[in-house]
């Protein structure tokens, strides 16, 4: 039997959570140690995972592990990464690292928080690397439900409660929505089996596939932000503390998004042609509006909500493309969304933390006084708008090829949104950073500590470095593309 | 009529065991005097433990016979249901020891004991005089104890209602019995013969009955009233195992005397399902009291189990075996908790919640648990048990009834969110939690422990009841 790494990258997270609540509520310290020391070892398993799959040149899944869990109906715990989920596997390591340091300061029950937080985690990496459907399920409803309470208890006090239980039960329609469709495919397959590597080969009609292609994909989307289902995501963004933000815009998304690929796209390819151009039409409207919207915010945190639902159309749109430039973009792009909009969500963090408020116009200066966080900001800001050196324009580029290629007019219409972020990005960078500091803040802005500016390090790291040296993830990514390519075209 | 034989001993072990234990349990209370009496709860669930493991090892059945002359039917079901009764009879008394207002102890555990009595004898009754007996001997006890606590108003309240109604509804059985009887000529469970309306009509009659078990809309009415002002672990046992009791005869009954019209009695319960469901936790939405807020949403999950009866497979009836057994574990542990609270607060009122977990996180825990799982949140075993019924009904083809039972939990996620967010969100008066502790008997601490973990592995290693409920389910077919 082989090392089974995949397991335990999801199984660390639970058990430290447990752990945590077995400790004394004031013992903090020990908490928070406990907390960092689980996390970087997540974070080291799942690098590893990521480098054996880049260095030896992988392809198909990987890292396989299959226990029987309920022979009687063909459930089993099965798991494997492949090009796609390699890189969301690694960042989610990357989150929930940064995250427990950039929550380090929490006074409140930080126990309960912490062990809250992993199991969301434990949740998460479970869906990343999950071949089996029921089990997919299984993990993606341990993702949804910590949030209701990290946002309701840890969140900010005035939307909270409403932002918590609209998020919740969005994304649980979303869920069993998606749910009914596999039970459907469960049965209709009659092969008596939830693995997902078994069914791409039960051949569905197209007639089934037609029905069932819009309520599973459209089900997981909700948590990929998808217009007109993207109600919740600013909301609860902004109500949830900053390492709930992180986690949300950056992992949890992705969730959503690789959720609707794997089992919408992948498992019903004829449904995903019949309906590609919906989907295409609610992702250029995604980005668009999300843009828009951004533009017109004052409120710092609502205007990255609202980026990330702008960005996570993009996905959506290279998923519509169903072709090669249009997938590979769009398995990059969840990857440095993610990591863009964590630093994203930590900077705002970091400053509602000291001045007490997101309102743009009353902030600024804040470069003087916390220049990391300035600087961070920038490097994000500038995926954000996709400059060529970064990760962003390794992933929109492809993207918008691809789309290119199936209707022009769409990249065109879309590619308005490069310009709007563009603006609303430098806008909010000048105001925020370099204007001078308005009278009330002087003196009362402190820098941030050691343990945010190796967060925001490491999350600019990998920004650039992605952006510097595509072939860090391009042709990983190429190979799950190849694999989606091979399901589309041979059904 | 043949000389006793092994088997027929071994048919009835639990319940010869059951009424030893009674009589043990009543001995006691005349030995034990005073504080002494409260081992009582000790003997009580010690014993449950034992006749459980007895049965265990020694009364697994073989291939389904019939036993007593026809009378009871000694099969994997009847075995299944009646360790389920046990493990909620265990439980119970455990619960029941720290209740100070329930005096004169020895009465109640008797009056427990004689009810689990009577729901064993009800999983296995396979003749409708033997049936009508064991719902009785179930049933008095219950009103009893429902009403035990004499000087509380809302107590008597509670014993009066569960009492009219269940004479009611008892009356209206019976009276589809002696039609049964009537019609087939034997009042043995064979398969009915007769014209398909004659057969409706039968069936609602027995539904009428069993849906006041169960606690079915329409014959609901009773259960918030009564479970509000019952003692609260009895509130417990009657939503968990006397509950099961009704689905054990439900099943039972439409699956063996009314195989050949499966179509009617299956769109009779299909309906009665997603008024249940949709009644109970629409209900459930607007009620301030904790233990009203469970009995609405216990009548909620009476529809989910009905599914899985509607779907009338193999996987059906396993998957309402499984409901069954998940449901129990974890309305026993919330029903647990209320009282573990409710005896320390003086009040079951969702607002007194207000910063337990500040108080005692490990009970705000363990009410997280309970209340994810009564929601069906994986990784509880309330998460399985509904995918189960849900997977069943699309089996069978009925899309359109998974599909409410969908819609209905989400509408149910909402209500238990909203008591976990008083409890972990909401502060008490003054902010200063930490002084006003809520500690934890051993009794409680033992029983709320042992569910949660067994919650929590139901719903991870589900394989091994999952198969036990296939066995079980079996020998309907």
């Amino acid at each position: 039997m082989t090392f089974p790494i995949l397991s335990i990258i999801v199984f660390i997270p639970l058990v430290a959570g447990m752990l945590i609540l077995l400790f004394p509520g004031e013992r903090k310290t020990e908490i928070r140690v406990t907390a960092l020391a689980a996390a970087t070892f997540a974070l080291f398993l799942s690098a590893w995972v990521y480098a054996e799959y880049l260095v030896k040149g992988l392809t198909g899944y990987q890292f396989q592990e299959y226990v029987e869990w309920l022979p009687a109906l063909g459930i089993g715990y099965h798991v494997g990464v492949d090009g796609m989920s390699a890189p969301l596997v690694l960042l989610t390591g990357v989150v929930m690292f940064t995250g427990v340091l950039i929550s380090w300061g929490i006074e409140d029950r930080p126990r309960e928080f912490f062990a809250f937080l992993f199991i969301l985690a434990s949740g998460v990496f479970g869906v990343f690397v999950s071949l089996d459907l029921f089990q997919l399920f299984f993990f993606y409803e341990i993702a949804v439900f910590p949030m209701y309470l990290l946002i309701a208890i840890w969140g900010w006090v005035k939307t909270r409660e409403y932002a918590a239980m609209k998020l919740t039960l969005y994304l649980f329609v979303g869920s069993v929505v998606s749910l009914v469709g596999a039970l459907a495919m469960y049965w209709t397959s009659g092969m008596q089996t939830f693995d997902m590597l078994q069914l791409e080969r039960a051949g569905f009609s197209a007639e089934f596939q037609r029905i069932w292609f819009l309520p599973v994909f459209l089900g997981f989307a909700v948590l990929g932000g998808i217009w007109p289902f993207h109600n919740w995501s600013p909301d609860g963004h902004v109500a949830a503390p900053t390492a709930v933000s992180m986690f949300h815009a950056g992992v949890l998304m992705k969730l959503g998004a690789f959720a609707a690929l794997r089992v919408g796209i992948m498992l019903l390819p004829e449904g995903a042609k019949y309906w590609s151009w919906l989907i295409m039409a609610f992702a250029a409207i995604a980005v668009v509006y999300g843009a828009f919207i951004a533009f017109v915010q004052t409120d710092f945190k609502y205007m990255v909500g609202f980026s990330s639902v702008s960005h996570m159309g993009l996905v959506m749109l290279g998923f519509s493309t169903l072709n090669q430039q249009g997938l590979l973009g769009s398995g990059v792009q969840m990857f440095s969304h993610g990591v863009m909009t964590a630093l994203f969500f930590a900077v705002v963090g970091m400053i509602y933390d000291r001045a007490h408020t997101r309102e743009i116009p009353e902030l600024g200066g804040m470069a003087k006084v916390m220049p990391f966080a300035g600087i961070g900001f920038i490097i994000g800001g500038l995926v954000s708008m996709g400059m060529p050196g970064f990760s962003g324009f390794v992933a929109e580029f492809p993207i918008f090829m691809g789309v290119w290629k199936v209707q022009p007019w769409v990249a065109i219409v879309a590619s308005i949104s490069i310009v709007i972020t563009a603006a609303y990005i430098m806008r909010n960078i000048r105001d925020v950073f370099f204007r001078p500091m308005p009278e009330h803040l002087e003196g009362h802005i402190s820098d941030i500590n050691v343990l945010d500016k190796i967060a925001i390090v490491l999350l600019c790291l990998l920004m650039v470095g992605l952006g510097m040296i595509p072939s860090l993830m391009v042709p990983m990514v190429q190979s799950g593309v190849d694999n989606i390519l091979r399901l589309l075209g041979g059904a | 009529m043949t000389a006793y034989n092994s088997t027929m001993i071994l048919a009835i072990l639990p319940e010869i065991l059951l009424l030893v234990l009674g009589i043990l349990v009543l001995l006691f209370d005349v030995i034990w005097k005073g504080e002494k009496r409260r081992a009582l709860g000790w003997l009580t669930a010690g014993g449950a433990a034992l006749i459980s493991i007895i049965t265990l090892l020694l009364g697994r059945p073989g291939g389904p016979q019939s036993v007593f002359g026809g009378m009871l039917r000694f099969d994997w079901l009847g075995f299944a249901f009646k360790q389920i009764f046990l493990l909620g009879t265990i439980v119970t008394a455990l619960f029941m020891m720290d209740i100070e207002k329930l005096n004169r102890r020895g009465q109640a555990y008797a009056l427990l004991l004689t009810a689990t009595l009577g729901m064993s004898l009800m999983a296995s009754a396979a003749d409708l005089v033997m049936l009508y007996l064991a719902i009785e001997t179930t049933s008095i006890p219950l009103y009893v104890l429902a009403g035990f606590l004499l000087d509380d108003d809302r107590s008597a309240e509670a014993g009066f209602k569960y009492l009219l109604f269940g004479a009611m509804t008892s009356a209206v059985l019976l009276y589809g019995f002696s039609l049964l009887y009537g019609f087939s000529g034997t009042t043995s469970l064979a398969s009915f013969i007769g014209s398909p309306s004659l057969a409706l009509g039968l069936i609602f009659l027995i539904i009428v009955g069993l849906g006041f078990k169960i606690s079915a809309v329409p014959f609901h009415f009773w259960a918030p009233d009564t479970y509000e002002g019952s003692p609260t672990p009895v509130a417990g046992f009657l939503s968990t195992a006397s509950k099961a009791a009704g689905f054990a005869v439900l099943l039972r009954l439409f699956l063996t005397a009314f195989p050949q019209f499966v179509e009617q009695w299956a769109a009779v319960l299909a309906v009665l399902a997603t008024v249940t469901m949709t009644v109970g936790n629409l209900l459930a939405l607007a009620q301030k009291n904790v233990k009203r807020l469970l009995a609405y949403s216990s009548i909620a999950h009476a529809g989910y189990i009905l599914i899985g009866v509607v779907a009338a497979s193999k996987l059906g009836v396993a998957s309402v075996i499984f409901y069954l057994i998940a449901y129990l574990l974890t309305n026993l542990a919330a029903f647990g908790i209320v009282a573990a609270f409710g005896r320390v607060a003086g009040s079951d009122e969702i607002a007194s919640y207000a910063g337990l977990s500040r108080r005692a996180p490990g009970l705000a825990f363990a009410m997280l648990v309970a209340f994810l799982s009564l929601a069906g949140m994986p990784p509880f075993g309330g998460f399985i048990a509904k995918v189960l019924v849900f997977t069943a009904a699309v089996e069978t083809g009925w899309i359109w009834l998974a599909v409410v039972g969908v819609v209905n939990s989400i509408i149910g996620l909402y209500y238990y969110l909203t008591v976990l967010k008083v409890v972990y969100l909401y502060r008490m008066e003054g902010e200063n939690e930490e002084q006003y502790p809520v500690t934890l008997t051993r009794p409680y601490a033992l029983a709320l422990t042992a569910l949660s973990i067994a919650i929590l592995i139901i719903g991870v290693l589900f394989a091994p009841w999952f198969d036990s409920a296939s066995i079980a389910a079996l020998n309907l077919f």
